[in-house]
């Protein structure tokens, strides 16, 4: 077994999932160094979440290892995990009344005994972690009485409580104002920068060129193009995934890569399946969209 | 500070930390349950004074306030006293057990019965009756009904994981299935048997009650219950983060499986032993831990341990009414908790429904 240098804080080598006869990753790879913020890009099912899930230990994958800090991911305790690495969810769970606070204390979990309670330190921690997603003002509130946006916030909240070193972002910005979004993102770049590495789903594709060192763009489960901002975000590499035609252009205002999208690529309005390009049967590929990552079924 | 800010409400009460809603709701309900003991002690058809009862009580640390009757001894120490116990101990294991299961089932309606426990209790229970069992040994009918309750359990936890893939739902329709299968069984019992002895004395059994149980009666079911209830305890953090969902607690480093094995099996031992003392004793383990969440929120570190003393104010008070209000008749303790209890859980709903739609 070959030992990866420790400056790579999270590998995945060949990860395939399959729902019975669908996979939903197949052979995904995916190396990030510690302080690098690595976008991951795609339609709906192409499988980010999954990908996600399967990099935070939650969903055993059936083929392929993940490396974390260069150790075995599946080899370590799940305290162990979750201590290294948070995973904040595209979908706040139902809380059942926990108020923001004790939500984002939850987060101390990992770094706590079974004899131990929350001391002093533990709520600095989440005070800081709060203060930093701007969630302490409602911290006594219970999630429902908050808006979509705002329990987002929490959940980034409590995985930063967890203090990871690792930290996988699932659409962190879905539900999100232009302002809030922005006000996140920097956030995660800021701690990127100063050393945490950051996995992020993200929709918006001038964002994630924005904040992310390299972008992995998926594509019914595949890797459909991997690298600088500049190299994925292609017009013609957007049109095989998404099915859109696209100018891609440097924003004079921000200095960062821009795509703006002119309309579904010409023909019948159907993405041309990625499937397609690159030489791949199609039909089941189409099918797998329909298949949400999240769904309670696709464990083994 | 949270802690040092003074309590003008519940709502207030709420926002406190663990320590501080543990500490005083833990010495507001601690001070119930030894009043109503007290009280439930010194009432019934020999009226003792609540200062002989302190009195004989407190004797036996070797300290001596009144001259008590040998009589007023002797009810105490051995019919009073091992009854309240027994009591206070049966409406731990059910508060707890309840809280526990609604916190895995992440349903605020779910019950201990719901696992098969009470159904499979009643039948081995039932079978000891029937069979004459109870005859043979002294703790035949605990015995009987607490093998059935375990047995029942490991039946439905082992249809929920069929094919090694354990599922909430599952348990949940095994559960349903599993407890009208065995009421089935109990009722053919009940109908095809021709001692009417027998039959009055399964029907006072299913109906639960805490009559003439004896220090052996609290001594097998107390260590089995604060044995689960330490447990419980124990994993109650890991619960909070169960509430969620799987995934966010395997996200967060709970080992998912296990936990909730561990869990299972308290709640079931502790429902087991309680059913196998007393009977089916209904809505304690519903009731109790709902209205502490009002009070105390969701979070198990606070809600289990004082679902355990509320649980044994539930349970001793219901049986006080129980055998006092119709000397020198008795009216039995589960009878009168699913009297009590289910309009007092429906009178709750529709004020929370209410209070919902004010908002």
């Amino acid at each position: 077994m070959t030992r990866v240098a420790p400056s790579t804080a999270l590998r995945a080598d060949d990860l395939s999932f399959r729902v019975e006869a669908k996979s939903l990753l197949e052979r995904v790879n995916l190396h990030a160094d510690r302080g690098q913020m690595v976008g991951l890009i795609g339609p709906n099912g192409a499988g980010k979440s999954t990908f996600l899930r399967a990099m935070a230990g939650v969903l055993r994958v059936h083929e392929g290892v993940v490396w974390l800090e260069g150790e075995d991911l599946a080899a370590l305790p799940a305290k162990e995990v979750a201590a290294r690495l948070a995973l904040v969810p595209q979908l706040a769970p139902y809380t059942h009344g926990f108020t923001v606070r004790e939500l984002v204390l939850m987060g101390r979990y990992p770094h706590l005994g079974r004899f131990e309670i929350e001391g002093s330190a533990d709520d600095r921690i989440a005070r800081d972690a709060m203060r930093l997603t701007e969630t302490e003002e409602f911290e006594a509130r219970t999630l429902d009485t908050l808006s979509g946006g705002e329990r987002q916030r929490v959940f980034v909240s409590r995985a930063l409580a967890q203090q990871p070193r690792v930290l996988l972002l699932d659409e962190p910005t879905a539900n999100l104002d232009v302002l809030h979004k922005l006000r996140v993102l920097d956030l995660v770049r800021r701690l990127v920068d100063e050393g945490l590495t950051a996995v992020a789903a993200i929709h918006d594709l001038g964002m994630a060129a924005r904040y992310c060192d390299r972008l992995i763009l998926l594509s019914a489960g595949r890797v459909l193009a991997e690298g600088a901002p500049e190299e994925v975000l292609v017009p013609e590499i957007i049109e095989s995934a998404f099915g859109v035609e696209s100018a891609v252009y440097r924003d004079p205002a921000t200095g960062s890569l821009a795509v703006s999208v002119i309309g579904p690529s010409a023909g019948n309005g159907v993405p041309p399946p990625a499937a397609r390009v690159n030489g791949w049967s199609d039909h089941e590929d189409r099918e797998a969209d329909v298949v949400a990552p999240g769904a309670k079924a696709v464990r083994p | 500070m949270l802690g040092t800010a003074r309590l003008t409400s519940l709502r207030d009460f709420r926002q406190a930390g663990i320590s501080r809603r543990l500490a005083v709701g833990g010495a507001v309900l601690t001070v119930l349950a030894l009043a109503a003991a007290l009280v439930s002690l010194s009432l019934g058809p020999v009226d003792i004074p609540v200062a002989h009862v302190a009195s004989i009580v407190l004797s036996a640390v070797r300290i001596e306030l009144a001259d008590v009757g040998r009589t007023e001894q002797l009810v105490i120490e051995q019919i009073r006293l091992p009854r309240i116990l027994v009591g206070a101990v049966v409406g731990m294991g059910l508060a707890v057990a309840g809280a526990t299961m609604q916190g895995l089932f992440r349903n605020p309606m779910a019950d201990p019965g719901i696992i098969g426990v009470s159904a499979g209790g009643a039948l081995g229970a039932v079978i000891a009756i029937a069979t004459g069992a109870t005859g043979l040994f002294f703790l035949a009918l605990p015995t009987f009904a607490f093998v059935g309750a375990l047995a029942a359990t490991f039946l439905v936890y082992g249809i929920a994981a069929v094919g090694g893939h354990f599922s909430m739902a599952t348990l949940l329709l095994a559960g349903i299935a599993v407890n009208a299968f065995l009421g089935a069984i109990v009722s053919t019992i009940i109908i095809v048997l021709p001692d009417n002895e027998a039959l009055r004395e399964i029907l006072f059994w299913l109906a639960g009650g805490l009559d003439s149980r004896a220090w052996e009666h609290v001594q097998i079911s107390a260590p089995l219950i604060l044995a689960a209830t330490a447990v419980i305890l124990l994993a109650a953090r890991d619960l909070n983060l169960l509430m969620l969902g799987d995934d966010e607690a395997r996200a967060m480093g709970v080992r998912v499986g296990l936990t909730r094995a561990v869990l299972l099996a308290a709640s079931a031992l502790a429902t087991g032993a309680a059913v196998a003392v007393s009977g089916t004793i209904a809505f304690v383990g519903l009731v109790t831990p709902h209205i502490l969440r009002l009070v105390l929120g969701p979070d198990h570190r606070v809600l289990i341990p004082l679902s355990a003393i509320a649980g044994a104010v539930f349970v001793i008070v219901a049986d006080t009414v129980a055998r006092t209000v119709v000397q020198p008749a008795e009216f039995r303790v589960g009878v009168l908790t699913a009297f009590v209890g289910a309009p007092f859980f429906v009178l709750l709903l529709i004020r929370n429904k209410r209070r919902a739609q004010a908002l």
